[in-house]
């Protein structure tokens, strides 16, 4: 990040500003990706009035980063329409797609209206593969074509992968195919819970040996000795530190006008069908609660030798039952990252050998391993 | 720098300077700075208070000479002569960067609005 960006995150965040949005316009999609944490039917999603209304307030509310999601949200008719509305009032626009649906028309007219980058989700350079997790036969090829057109009209590009059980050969070939292409790459290591708390997709991800792979590999993470360095712990400053902007600077709006911390931190604050917006941002008591959140006030990572360096995720640790409890898909990723366990894996061990009862969920026992977070793969807002 | 048509009824005036937002950009007020990115440079502009003044009232058809009488020489207690001098190179910069579009005839865009105020809570 660099230091202008840095200093405007710390001046929203003192200012109280939500400086960055995720808006999605559907969960509806053209592909039914094997990982994916959505239910992809229509609940009745916002019209574009009410998405223009909502982009007035965001506006006036101060956010300057946008990003467009779903869902795929070239399955609105009326994408255009909400896509002009908020590049008019300057928003910096960022699209996520799996492409399917743009052409060179499409990718003109996103060019015309000057978005700031369009990320595809691509899990592998070979068809047979990523269509299997797509379960859209001619996926891989229509995705990839839509990054050309994309790249043709010189707008920024990235090719986003997740790493899972189906596709952890290769990820090196899409990272190749996106330098051939002359895009951005990047590879998230999260699967995400279902919405509704269903944790069975976590069975997707990778075991640990894939992960030690990924993490010692440069090309994704830079650095190796750095990136798996032995952690220093947190120094009383540290405990005064946010766990992340969810909630302090970022927010998520569903189709259905239910505001979040984040996309990935699932806890109902308001609705925007009910409330202004800037009232919910403002008074919501569950986004004041998670404001309110040190890492000094988290029991279990407040003592933990990688409290600082960890990539916990506050989301993840809610939908595990605690939102100042640990995300155990991160004490694991950065176990793998160092060899030296957390405090919470430490206990769950303890516990193991004493033959008390687990308290982790069902669903997480089936983690075997979780990925590294590169410095370009965090699935969580700058 | 552009050539823009001149709006109907909107004759440009014999040495005058007109400015626009550029469409192609994203801007925001944060505090007491506008933000301004600049997609196509990968780079975000900070705008000061004068500068953010200046972008605000960059309606394409307002002259510059005006903006700095109404805005700046009022708010900030700088003589006319020196504040228009510093706008005109300010506003030239920011053309050279793609934020503004400069020109000396009105300009006729469907200019977006000025990075909102930010509500009170």
């Amino acid at each position: 990040m660099s230091s202008l960006m840095q200093e405007m995150g710390e001046k929203a965040l003192a200012l109280g500003v939500p400086l960055t949005v995720q808006l999605d316009l559907t969960y509806r999609c053209n592909e039914r990706c094997v990982h994916c944490y959505l239910d992809h039917d229509d609940h009745g999603e916002m019209t574009a009035s009410e998405y223009k209304k909502l982009l007035d307030e965001l506006a006036q509310a101060g956010v300057l980063f946008l990003t467009l999601s779903g869902g795929e949200i070239m399955l609105r008719k009326d994408f255009f329409e909400i896509l002009e509305y908020a590049r008019a009032l300057m928003f910096s626009v960022k699209l996520k797609t799996n492409g399917v649906l743009i052409r060179k028309r499409e990718a003109a007219r996103l060019r015309e209206l000057a978005v700031e980058s369009v990320q595809i989700s691509v899990y592998s350079h070979r068809a047979e593969v990523h269509d299997a997790i797509t379960l859209l036969p001619g996926s891989l090829a229509r995705s990839i074509e839509a990054a050309r057109f994309l790249k043709s009209q010189g707008l920024q590009v990235t090719l986003a992968d997740v790493l899972m059980r189906q596709n952890h050969q290769d990820y090196s070939g899409v990272k190749a195919l996106a330098a051939e292409i002359g895009v951005r790459f990047m590879l998230d290591p999260t699967i995400t819970p279902m919405m509704d708390g269903d944790r069975s997709i976590l069975s997707l991800n990778v075991n640990q040996d894939v992960l030690q792979k990924a993490f010692r590999d440069e090309g994704l993470v830079g650095n190796v000795e750095e990136f798996c360095s032995t952690p220093n712990g947190a120094s009383a400053d540290d405990m005064e530190s946010f766990p992340c902007s969810a909630g302090h600077t970022f927010c998520y709006v569903s189709p259905y006008g239910d505001v979040y911390p984040c996309v990935q931190f699932p806890l109902p604050s308001g609705n925007v069908r009910r409330s202004r917006f800037l009232d919910i941002w403002n008074h919501s008591p569950q986004l004041n609660e998670v404001r309110e959140i040190h890492l000094g006030d988290l029991p279990s990572c407040s003592q933990c030798v990688h409290g600082t360096t960890c990539t916990r995720c506050p989301g993840l640790a809610f939908l595990e039952g605690n939102m100042r409890g640990p995300s155990t898909q991160d004490c694991e990723k950065s176990f793998v990252r160092t060899g030296i366990p957390s405090k919470n894996l430490e206990a769950k061990r303890a516990a193991a050998a004493d033959g008390r009862p687990r308290t982790v969920s069902a669903g997480l026992i089936q983690i075997q391993g979780v990925s590294p977070t590169p410095p370009a793969a965090s699935a969580r807002p700058a | 720098m552009s050539s823009p048509s001149t709006p109907a009824g909107k004759p440009s005036a014999p040495g005058k300077r007109y400015v626009a937002r550029s469409k192609q950009v994203a801007a925001r007020r944060l505090g007491d700075e506008v933000m301004i990115m600049v997609g196509s440079e990968a780079t975000v502009y900070t705008l000061n208070e004068v500068a953010a003044a200046i972008w605000e009232e960059a309606d394409g058809v307002t002259p510059l000479d005006e903006i700095v009488q109404r805005r700046i020489c009022r708010e900030f207690d700088v003589a006319p002569a020196a504040a228009l001098e510093d706008a005109l190179a300010l506003v030239e910069e920011l053309a050279g960067h793609g934020v503004l579009i400069v020109s000396d005839a009105p300009i006729a865009q469907n200019n977006p609005p000025a990075a909102p105020e930010k509500e009170p809570g």
